[in-house]
């Protein structure tokens, strides 16, 4: 005489074995996901920005818009000439400086700046804007992120490290409305 | 003679595999399928293997790192021996492989063969079309160039418009938070093992599909597909007017397939790799990213799109083009299965096709986009400038050094961002000019800040000479009446 099929022992210890593997999946699984995000729990913690100097104001005429680098502060050996991040620096007077990213607002690509014309040009999709950063044509919807900056020992410094993007609340610490006051 | 069918019966007794494979190769199939129509599906397969093989060769040498990518392309290119024609034949082969799966699919959608019983065909068929796509993206990040370097910059910034998730989306795409090292490992994990992994699944899944359901039957207007009765129908179309699939169909196959190899490895040779361009160095800024050739259309359409319209057309668009994609054999699973009887999918066919080829077109000159070198490398025409009075000419040169060529074309060279400026005094008075200049407007930048009162009056007195010689320029009639009106 048998047992009904699903009361076997066999049965139960199938359904033992799935449920065993079920467990070890998630000791592993966990784990696994936990490294995939490290990216953001990278961020969460110690954070991606810090201060990171451009060099002596001495660098930077009253007046004028200046290309600017900085190595990105989180880097690996491997990352090459990829950590070095550039940016536009205007030093409007004296202290008072816009320090604006290289992207566009619009989709990223390194804007330039032309100084006779006083306008930053996107080769990409045609975006320009103005010596403050405020938006002049073309598609993007605002004007350039602008990193905060502060003048420390003849120094100037940003607070950077991580790529601004359009969508992306990264602008947390990027000022959005041009001309703040400065933050130091 | 002997010892080689004693050798394949030694191990057909252990594999059992010799009776299934000939059923598979003689199973039949309908005549009218040995056509140079059916050749599309097998080519992509064997171009997809002329990738794996070709891409494995580029492995050998190819460092997946942000600080060599670079340099292992250039040794691949100028050292090593016939590196360049494998990266060549590799880059090649991935727009041929892009190009003959769009057009299996156009030629599958035509034919109706999406149709039941052959959903499943169809959807696992749109999986291995994204996985192509993601092939082709993720194998142009890998040549680690400018392009692809702020490519992935404008793929970073697409994924962070999702809303709530998109700076995560973003962070999780690049690996950190800037395009570096950890961003370059992984697409090179995705393009090396998961996307091919995943193709050489679902490509397995496409073909048992095939061979399970059958090749689809020529259609023919006025026979429709039905539920209930075309399986039957289709079994006896191929065992009363079928032939075997060896050698009957594959001829064909075979010849377009050898052809295609052929004509990639033509195009190897003559056209040479892609790239790499400059060094994937961001503080190099003099640089003007383009995307490879099966992007340029999306290129395209982010330049145009009204700026409102663009994060919803990207974010939504995709999904409801997949949705419609998938949902297709479903809501039209039944009926005419004839081209000639569907007139609303050849026009579809027609829209997508003209619609991509013109927006391919037109990224192909960009002119969207300012001339960057313009003011600099592009010269005012000299008949713009013989015999104008010396205001004009200073004119001429504020036009270039102040950009304005960069966006303006004059005799065809320069920028098209903005209308050409060739007779641009017929259609501007002076007043509208300068307002034009000074307040900008109608996606111009306002010059006012950056033009001196001279400089203006130069610039405008300049462009009122641009007319052709039989048409004279605008001219405000209320302002000369009132200047007439006077002693």
């Amino acid at each position: 005489m048998s047992l009904p099929d699903e009361l076997s022992r066999r049965r139960m210890l199938m359904k033992l074995g799935i449920l065993f593997n079920g467990a070890v999946g998630v000791v592993l699984g966990v784990p696994i996901v936990r490294y995939l995000l490290s990216p953001l729990i990278r961020e969460r913690r110690p954070g991606y920005e810090s201060w990171l100097p451009l060099g002596p104001l001495g660098q930077f005429p009253e007046g004028e818009t200046r290309l600017a680098s900085y190595r990105n502060p989180v880097a690996n050996p491997s990352d090459g000439e990829t950590a070095n991040i550039p940016c536009w620096v205007r030093r409007v007077a004296g202290e008072k400086f816009q320090v604006f990213a290289i992207n566009c607002a619009h989709l990223g690509c390194p804007v330039r700046w032309f100084p006779q014309s006083g306008l930053f040009m996107c080769p990409c999709h045609g975006g320009a804007y103005y010596a403050d950063g405020t938006r002049a044509s073309g598609p993007p919807e605002r004007g350039l992120f602008e990193y905060p900056y502060k003048v420390d020992h003849g120094n100037l410094l940003i607070d950077a490290g991580q790529m601004p993007t359009t969508g992306a609340p990264t602008a947390k610490l990027i000022n959005i409305s041009a001309g703040r006051p400065p933050c130091a | 003679m002997r010892l080689i069918r004693k050798v394949g019966d030694w191990f057909d007794q252990r594999l059992q595999l010799a009776t299934p494979i000939r059923d598979t190769m003689q199973h039949p199939v309908p005549r009218r399928t040995a056509s140079w129509a059916y050749v599309f599906g097998s080519a992509a397969l064997t171009v997809f293997m002329l990738q794996l093989v070709t891409g494995i060769l580029l492995a050998l040498l190819y460092v997946p790192s942000a600080g060599e990518a670079w340099n292992s392309l250039q040794i691949l290119n100028h050292q090593v021996t016939l590196g360049w024609f494998i990266r060549a034949l590799h880059g090649w082969g991935s727009n041929f492989m892009v190009a003959i799966v769009l057009i299996h699919m156009v030629q599958v959608f035509l034919f109706g063969a999406y149709k039941f019983p052959r959903e499943l065909t169809w959807i696992v068929g749109i999986l291995l079309l994204l996985l192509t796509l993601g092939m082709a993206f993720t194998g142009q990040v890998l040549r680690f160039d400018q392009d692809a370097y702020w490519g992935l910059g404008i793929g970073a910034s697409i994924a962070s418009r999702v809303p709530v998730l998109g700076p995560w989306i973003v962070k999780l795409l690049l690996g950190g938070p800037i395009i570096a090292g950890a961003t370059l490992s992984r697409f090179f994990a995705l393009h090396v093992f998961v996307i091919p992994g995943s193709l050489i699944a679902f490509v397995g899944l496409h073909v048992l599909l095939v061979l399970k359901l059958g090749i689809n039957e020529w259609p023919m207007p006025g026979r429709i597909v039905r539920r209930a009765t075309y399986v039957q129908e289709y079994h006896e179309l191929t065992h009363k007017d079928g032939i075997p699939f060896v050698p009957g169909a594959v001829a064909k196959d075979m010849f377009f397939s050898g052809f295609i190899l052929l004509c990639i490895a033509a195009c190897a040779v003559y056209f040479g790799p892609f790239g790499p361009s400059g060094q994937p160095d961001p503080t190099i800024i003099q640089t003007v990213p383009r995307p490879d050739y099966f992007f340029l259309w999306l290129y395209a359409v982010l330049s145009l799109l009204p700026p409102s319209m663009e994060t919803p057309a990207l974010l939504i668009g995709p999904v409801i083009a997949l949705g419609v994609l998938l949902a297709l054999p479903f809501f039209s699973g039944e009926g005419e299965k004839s081209w000639k009887r569907r007139p609303i999918a050849v026009l579809t066919i027609l829209l997508v096709a003209v619609a991509l080829g013109t927006f391919t077109h037109l990224a192909g000159d960009a002119p969207w986009s300012p001339v960057m070198d313009a003011w600099s490398g592009a010269p005012v025409p000299a008949q713009y400038l013989k015999g104008r009075t010396a205001l004009e000419r200073q004119g001429a040169l504020v036009f270039q050094a102040k950009q304005c060529h960069n966006c303006h074309a004059l005799g065809g060279a320069g920028g098209k961002r903005g209308p050409d400026l060739d007779r641009v005094a017929v259609e501007l008075t002076q007043d509208q000019l300068i307002r034009q200049v000074i307040q900008g407007g109608g996606n111009m930048p306002a010059y006012g800040n950056n033009l001196s009162p001279a400089e203006t009056t130069a610039l405008v007195a300049f462009l009122e000479t641009l007319h052709p010689a039989e048409q004279v320029p605008a001219r405000d009639a209320s302002r000369e009446a009132d200047v007439g009106a006077r002693p």
